[in-house]
């Protein structure tokens, strides 16, 4: 904070003035770019579903049940597929219940895979339920979810 | 279309048999800056590689769609089966459009 200038109190009036209209101006566009572009979980997961009903087996989440740091959580997935041009995995989407952003990445894959086994490092903003959702080429969709403890969450939105 | 460097390590056999299911492992050295708006804290827009994407030969062998749920040096392992000796293609694409690009030979026996 600048220090107060007894010789120009008008000016410290004016800064603070200017402060806090600012503060006012950023208030409802930061809350809207945040409405903006959060899809709630549920509407992430109807929306990859798209009205199929998932398929509970065929899909393991390996990751660890307590996370001492939400900023860097280990994750790896693997499907049970032939992965033959007919029928392979398209798609693999994880998803986090309680992230400011659900969707937390779409991996790409296919045929030329070979196996359905990717693995990435996530943050989790506190404990909470990671789904798995994995599309097929004939268009059946496997789900796991695994619930992971976290100590430490990412602070994902500063607050 | 641009291209620079980014510090990247990406761990892969460098010869395979054919037919041969390999692992490659990616990780880059890169921030994944959220976006921050929370009053009290100077703003900062949101600067992540939201798309790693590998091919070889113009064919798409890989790709993966990031979010800010990312950790940020971001790491990433997926599959390949070794059908043909050649380059394999990892581009990294940022906010902002800045593409960042790294090649690595698979040579197939």
């Amino acid at each position: 904070m600048p220090k107060p200038s007894p010789e120009r109190p008008d000016l410290l009036t004016r800064r603070v003035a200017i402060a806090a209209a600012a503060a006012v101006a950023l208030a409802p566009a930061a809350a809207s770019g945040q409405a903006a572009s959060a899809e709630t979980f549920a509407a992430a997961e109807r929306a990859i579903l798209a009205g199929r009903e998932p398929a509970a087996a065929g899909l393991s989440i390996e990751m660890p049940q307590l996370s001492e740091n939400g900023n860097a959580v280990d994750i790896a997935v693997r499907i049970d597929s032939p992965m033959s041009a007919e029928d392979h995995v398209a798609r693999i989407h994880i998803l986090a219940e309680k992230n400011p952003f659900p969707r937390i990445a779409t991996f790409h894959i296919g045929p030329q895979a070979g196996r359905a086994d990717v693995a990435t490092r996530i943050r989790l903003a506190e404990t909470q339920t990671i789904v798995v959702l994995a599309e097929t080429s004939r268009g059946v969709v496997h789900r796991g979810s695994r619930e992971v403890i976290v100590i430490l969450g990412a602070c994902v939105d500063g607050g | 279309m641009a291209s620079a460097t980014l510090p990247a390590r990406i761990t892969m056999p460098a010869e395979a048999r054919r037919s041969e299911i390999v692992e490659i492992r990616v990780l880059a050295r890169h921030p994944m800056e959220r976006a921050i708006d929370a009053p009290g804290l100077r703003p900062v827009a949101r600067k992540i590689i939201h798309t790693l994407r590998v091919t070889q030969e113009g064919q798409e062998l890989f790709r993966i769609e990031l979010s800010p749920g990312i950790a940020a040096n971001p790491y990433v392992a997926f599959t390949t089966r070794a059908e043909r000796s050649g380059e394999l293609v990892f581009e990294w694409i940022e906010d902002g459009g800045v593409t960042y690009e790294r090649r690595q030979s698979l040579t197939v026996t």
